[in-house]
């Protein structure tokens, strides 16, 4: 595989595309290319697989039950 | 009879409205932690962001507009905290962050040994690597990715919560992704060799 133009481009939309926020023709573009280009695909497939995992990895530590009752102490008591 | 609201009715609406309040913040304090968690340097760190950040936000509640986003209006608390304390820490200029491609990891990734599925590849990471990489990147970069690709804010949203302008969001959202690959990228190549 060679850096030719097609894939150095498709790797520069990765993000906008996956954030939904290239044009529609930079859209049909990127579509484009994938459906040809097996290598780009599963480097996208892995891209959003990424983010899911990183989201999971992250937000699996809950919030300690102490500091929920010291918030629940911050509360400023009714005169 | 009908006069003005007596003081005392004013106040019992107030003391209502305020405990309502308070209760909706405290609704949503899984979700303020999950991002301090991530914002500071430590689970000490995101203690004591998240404490001050309610005594502040119950002490100013009269400034929230009800029915706006409260949980921006708490995160944009929050930041500005940690900002400070980061500026107040910060004992040397940051190092300029490393960068990769976009495809770098998954390269990287697709020379050691797991799951070959592209959907899997990313099991060969483990979840600790993830937390450890991510804690690496620098603050500027993981404030954005922490607010947009975890607490699931707009660009927008997190644009006014940093208190910067929209195209900054993106662009260290993006570098920041990829800085965050490098590192997890690294981490491959520590545990391969």
């Amino acid at each position: 595989m060679t850096h030719d133009d097609p894939c150095a481009h498709c790797e520069e939309m990765m993000q906008p595309y996956l954030d939904h926020i290239l044009s529609d023709e930079e859209m049909r573009e990127a579509e484009m290319h994938l459906d040809e280009c097996e290598w780009c695909r599963r480097r996208y497939t892995f891209e959003e697989s990424l983010r899911v995992y990183v989201r999971q990895a992250v937000s699996r530590e809950p919030m300690p039950a102490e500091l929920k009752q010291k918030l629940a102490a911050l509360r400023i008591p009714l005169n | 009879m009908a006069e003005a609201p007596s003081d005392a009715t004013r106040l019992a609406s107030e003391a209502r409205d305020r405990v309502r309040f308070e209760e909706e913040a405290l609704g949503l304090s899984d979700q303020v932690y999950r991002v301090a968690r991530h914002l500071a340097n430590s689970r000490e760190e995101a203690d004591d962001l998240v404490q001050e950040t309610y005594a502040r936000a119950f002490r100013s509640w009269r400034s929230y507009t009800p029915g706006t986003n409260l949980r921006a209006w708490l995160l944009r608390i929050l930041t500005n905290l940690n900002i400070d304390r980061g500026r107040r820490n910060q004992r040397a200029p940051q190092m300029q962050p490393l960068e990769a491609n976009d495809y770098y990891l998954y390269d990287k990734l697709a020379e050691t040994d797991g799951p070959t599925d592209e959907d899997r590849v990313v099991e060969r990471l483990s979840q600790d690597d993830i937390v450890t990489a991510l804690s690496e990147v620098p603050h500027d970069f993981r404030d954005v990715i922490v607010l947009v690709d975890i607490g699931d804010f707009s660009y927008q949203d997190a644009a006014q919560i940093l208190g910067i302008p929209i195209g900054t969001v993106m662009s260290r959202l993006h570098r920041g992704r990829r800085i965050l690959k490098r590192e997890l990228a690294d981490s491959v190549s520590e545990e391969g060799s």
